[in-house]
């Protein structure tokens, strides 16, 4: 190995100015290594780092105390003991996590995710996985392809990495045999092609004694392709693919310093956008074109994919957190119901039907998994029907959102079709998943058929149903008219119902509190028993502080086109503030409250409500009765 | 047409969209400022992020009223610059009790940093703090999450820690408990280096090579860098060209012998140097997982 000696050295002393120049334009390439302790995972990248100069003196000395102390190399050192990071993994001699190591050449960059090999870690692997663009599947060459094989290969390829490089190690045991490597080459041709993975590069390697690591080793002669490192320094990367799709790009935070400047931060996904493209805001569908791509370093002639940068539009059009701009001319699909693969991640059973958070890109929204179709056996690939998924185990399953959102298949593309699911009340993350591809609810779910249908409910009361959703602080006034209009509509001979906010929490909703996640909860709820009341043919009046225009959309959304009227009672926080009709206002200042709307807590204004009454400029009575001639009118 | 973004650039993107998804989610961010070359590169991206927005977050410095004087002094201006308002925090205790690193060995960083933290994290209520610490610095942060989920009593459980995949980061939290953010996980040393370059980012004088008043002390050299030093019996300062790899408390930090007076100077001697970073640093000799019990407890 010694007459491999990189020339990096030379050059850095010589010339420190040239190796910044061409160490400032590598390329970086993120890829995992898959196998177990057995195969010499750790003993590789040890050998890797090492090889490529990434241990230092003090670390060197304490690998070889370490070594001697508790290695499994005899008087060698053992290089597994570099990468075992936490102490209880080192005492128990097995890597339990992810971790993550870097080392560069004089091409590239690289970030290595190191992560278990064992079943009862599919979980780790499935995360290391994700953000690799190559995998190294170790072999121990006298054993050959076993089951963790096939596991391994079946989940990277799940997780949609191209580059496989199948490393059959421990070559020194077995002679240096051509036969033996020949024979597993052969036998993982047949495997990989079982699961579609039609392309690797096989290289017989000696992690322990380094042989075809850095350098073609004497003892394979027979093997005339490149060595692991070359291999891996020039590979090509994905970058080149993302970059040619159209473009995508999830607005990540919208960036107001003055009244002047509205631009759309974000990370771009795929493609590339330029000044004066014209882009697509999904799911709204609003377009617009590109004014400015703002950089701290000017102005940009083009972005392209793996750029964070802000763009600015040219026309004032809506657009928040969470939203995607894409190619006008080429958008993605929306929809609110996806065949999934979900791999679960927690101790806790998946529970169908319970309504987790999902996030995706920059996207989160309240997500229904259903009984799997069938759960994976990552081992033989065998589909078994399961009622749910339990800790490590990967099913195929219907995901219902809340909500449409914008979305990419997962084969298109990671960022865009990659989703984690969030447990509401630990808010651990419990899942991750794959979107397949989308399904259309109308098609496929079939709801309880009924003959008395809700038009008939609606003919039999001679009215159209409605929700009329009074929004506004505490103390605005919402009750008040709420009261005001049902009264009115009731001498008219209307069918109505008014959901006020303080009864529903004394029933229904008597377990919630009033944390975000929990107002969220009560208007999701509210949403469900309105829509109800308007399948009975009702006219539904509620009074609700909602304080979130996301929650308020979600109700909105639940509704029939045109049936969800907002009603903004618009009341100046001071204004409410004095009257304090309950004596609120002054607990939540004393701090005796929290998460008072207004006060610690914040009320997102509609922006376009259907309806505004500003309470500081008309009566009870008026108010009343404008609400009642749109009902009425529209 | 492909423009191949080199490792830097995506890393800088990965940093900058880590640092959106926090202002995006949490309710109260801060952004620790330990005034070192990382905290530098922090800073610098922050700026980037959020342009032309000053970054929407305050900088808080929890201060052990040890760290060099020039470190004080490029604090105060940095966070000028920035436009961005500066927080510090001494841990009353330790003031009262007078610790010092001179005199309370390890209880020193326990109470000003570990403990300090707590409390200013606690006394304003921020419920995600960005730190600057990297995975290639020690064998337990390699395996830390990028938002590392910590406890109402700010423990670091890594057994429990969240799964995360592709960029999705769960910022999800009870109230009183809170996140450690780590923007630069995946960039090592020479990365930082490359970068200060690349981008003209100021950083501490003491990182570069000049005669300075030294002594040495238990295999370290040590700077005098105020008259709190107290010397001992037959010890008188010397003057040495000297510089810091890694800047913490004065009496704690140990100088390298040196002549690099530039950045590529001190990216060279970095490269061809056969130690690693956390070397001169005392707190890491202890046993080997050392670093991982102080995490535990809510040390950075």
């Amino acid at each position: 190995m010694n007459d491999q000696v990189y020339k990096t050295d030379a050059l850095i002393a010589e010339d420190i100015d040239a190796y910044l120049t061409a160490h400032q334009n590598k390329s970086l390439l993120r890829f995992i290594t898959c196998g177990s302790v057995d195969d010499g995972k750790s003993t590789l990248i040890g050998r890797l780092l090492y090889d490529s100069k990434m241990i230092f003196e003090d670390q060197l000395a304490q690998l070889e105390s370490d070594s001697k102390r508790m290695g499994t190399q005899g008087q060698d050192i053992d290089f597994a003991l570099l990468v075992d990071g936490l102490a209880a993994e080192r005492e128990q001699g097995i890597t339990i996590d992810v971790a993550y190591r870097f080392f560069a050449t004089e091409k590239r960059k690289f970030i290595v995710a190191d992560t278990p090999g064992h079943e009862q870690y599919t979980r780790n692997m499935v995360t290391g996985a994700s953000t690799a663009e190559l995998a190294v599947i170790l072999i121990d060459a006298r054993k050959g392809i076993l089951t963790q094989t096939r596991r391994h290969s079946y989940l990277t390829n799940l997780l949609g990495i191209k580059n496989i490089v199948l490393a059959v190690n421990k070559m020194d045991l077995v002679g240096y045999d051509q036969a033996t490597f020949d024979q597993i080459v052969a036998d993982y041709t047949a495997f990989a092609n079982s699961i579609g993975v039609t392309d690797f590069t096989a290289i017989p390697i000696s992690g322990f004694k380094g042989d075809n690591i850095t350098a073609l080793s004497d003892n394979t002669k027979w093997y005339t392709g490149p060595t692991l490192m070359q291999h891996l320094e020039n590979v090509e990367l994905d970058q080149a693919s993302d970059q040619s799709g159209a473009f995508r790009m999830p607005v990540q935070w919208v960036n107001r310093p003055n009244l002047d400047f509205r631009g759309f931060s974000g990370k771009i996904a795929a493609g590339s956008i330029r000044p004066n493209d014209e882009v697509r805001i999904l799911p709204s569908g609003k377009t617009s074109h590109v004014d400015r791509i703002v950089t701290f370093d000017g102005d940009l002639e083009m972005g392209v994919a793996g750029q964070s940068i802000t763009l600015t539009l040219k026309d004032e059009v809506d657009c928040s957190r969470g939203q995607i701009i894409v190619a006008a001319k080429d958008p993605l699909e929306v929809a609110d119901q996806f065949e999934a693969t979900v791999i679960w991640m927690d101790e806790a059973d998946l529970i169908p039907g319970r309504s987790y958070y999902l996030k995706i890109g920059a996207q989160t929204v309240s997500a229904t998994v259903a009984q799997p179709k069938y759960q994976i056996n990552v081992n033989t690939l065998e589909h078994t029907a399961v009622k749910t998924l339990d800790l490590n185990a990967i099913g195929v399953a219907t995901i219902t959102t809340d909500r449409a959102i914008p979305f990419a298949t997962y084969a298109d593309n990671r960022e865009l079709g990659g989703f984690i699911l969030v447990d509401k009340i630990t808010n651990a993350t419990v899942g991750a998943g794959l979107i397949n591809f989308a399904l259309r609810r109308a098609q496929n779910i079939h709801w309880q058929a009924t003959d008395i249908d809700r038009a008939h409910h609606a003919n039999l009361k001679n009215q159209k149903p409605a929700v009329l959703w009074m929004t506004g602080l505490s103390g605005s006034g919402k009750s008040t008219i709420a009261n005001a209009v049902e009264k009115k509509l009731a001498r008219m001979n209307r069918h109505t119902f008014l959901l006020d906010g303080d009864n529903v929490r004394h029933g229904l909703n008597k377990d919630l509190g009033f944390t975000d996640a929990d107002r969220i909860e009560n208007i999701r709820r509210v949403g469900e028993v309105a829509k109800l009341m308007t399948d009975a043919g009702l006219i539904v009046i509620t009074a609700f502080i909602s304080p979130f225009r996301s929650e308020r959309d979600m109700v909105r959304n639940m509704m029939q086109p045109g049936e969800f009227v907002e009603v903004f009672v618009d009341t100046p926080l001071s204004v409410a503030e004095e009257r304090d009709v309950k004596g609120l206002y002054a607990k939540a200042r004393a701090g005796d409250l929290k998460n008072f709307t207004g006060i610690d807590s914040p009320y997102e204004a509609p922006e376009t409500p259907e309806i505004r009454i500003d309470t500081t400029a008309m009566t009870i009575e008026q108010a009343a009765d404008q609400i009642i001639e749109f009902l009425l009118g529209a | 047409m492909t423009k191949t973004l080199t490792h830097l650039e995506r890393l800088e993107a990965e940093a900058i969209h880590i640092m959106r998804e926090v202002v995006a989610e949490a309710e109260n961010p801060v952004m620790l400022y330990s005034v070192g070359k990382d905290s530098a590169v922090m800073l610098h991206l922050a700026k980037k992020a959020f342009y032309p927005s000053p970054p929407p977050f305050p900088l808080l410095h929890v201060d052990t009223t040890w760290k060099f004087q020039d470190m004080y002094n490029l604090r105060d201006k940095a966070a000028k610059d920035a436009g961005m308002e500066l927080l510090i925090y001494h841990n009353p205790e330790a003031v009262e009790r007078g610790i010092n690193p001179f005199d309370h060995g390890a209880l020193h960083t326990d109470m000003w940093k570990t403990e300090g933290l707590k409390q200013a994290l606690d006394k304003w209520g921020f419920d995600a703090a960005f730190g600057g610490a990297r995975r290639d610095e020690e064998k337990s942060r390699a395996k830390e999450r990028v938002f590392s989920f910590r406890t109402a009593q700010h423990r670091w459980e890594p057994k429990a820690q969240r799964p995360e995949l592709w960029s999705l980061y769960n910022a999800r939290k009870a109230k009183g408990e809170s996140m450690r953010v780590f923007p630069i996980s995946n960039w090592t040393e020479l990365d930082i280096w490359q970068y200060i370059h690349l981008e003209g980012i100021e950083i501490v004088p003491l990182y570069f090579s000049a005669p300075r008043p030294t002594v040495e002390r238990d295999g370290l050299i040590l700077m005098v860098d105020d008259d709190r030093f107290p010397l001992r019996d037959g010890e008188t300062p010397v003057m040495r060209s000297i510089r810091f790899r890694t800047l913490g408390c004065y009496p704690l930090t140990g100088a390298v012998e040196s002549n690099a007076q530039t950045l590529p100077d001190v990216i060279q001697e970095m490269l061809l140097t056969t130690t690693s970073e956390r070397q001169g640093r005392a707190i890491d000799k202890d046993a080997g997982a050392s670093m991982e019990i102080k995490k535990q407890q809510g040390y950075f």
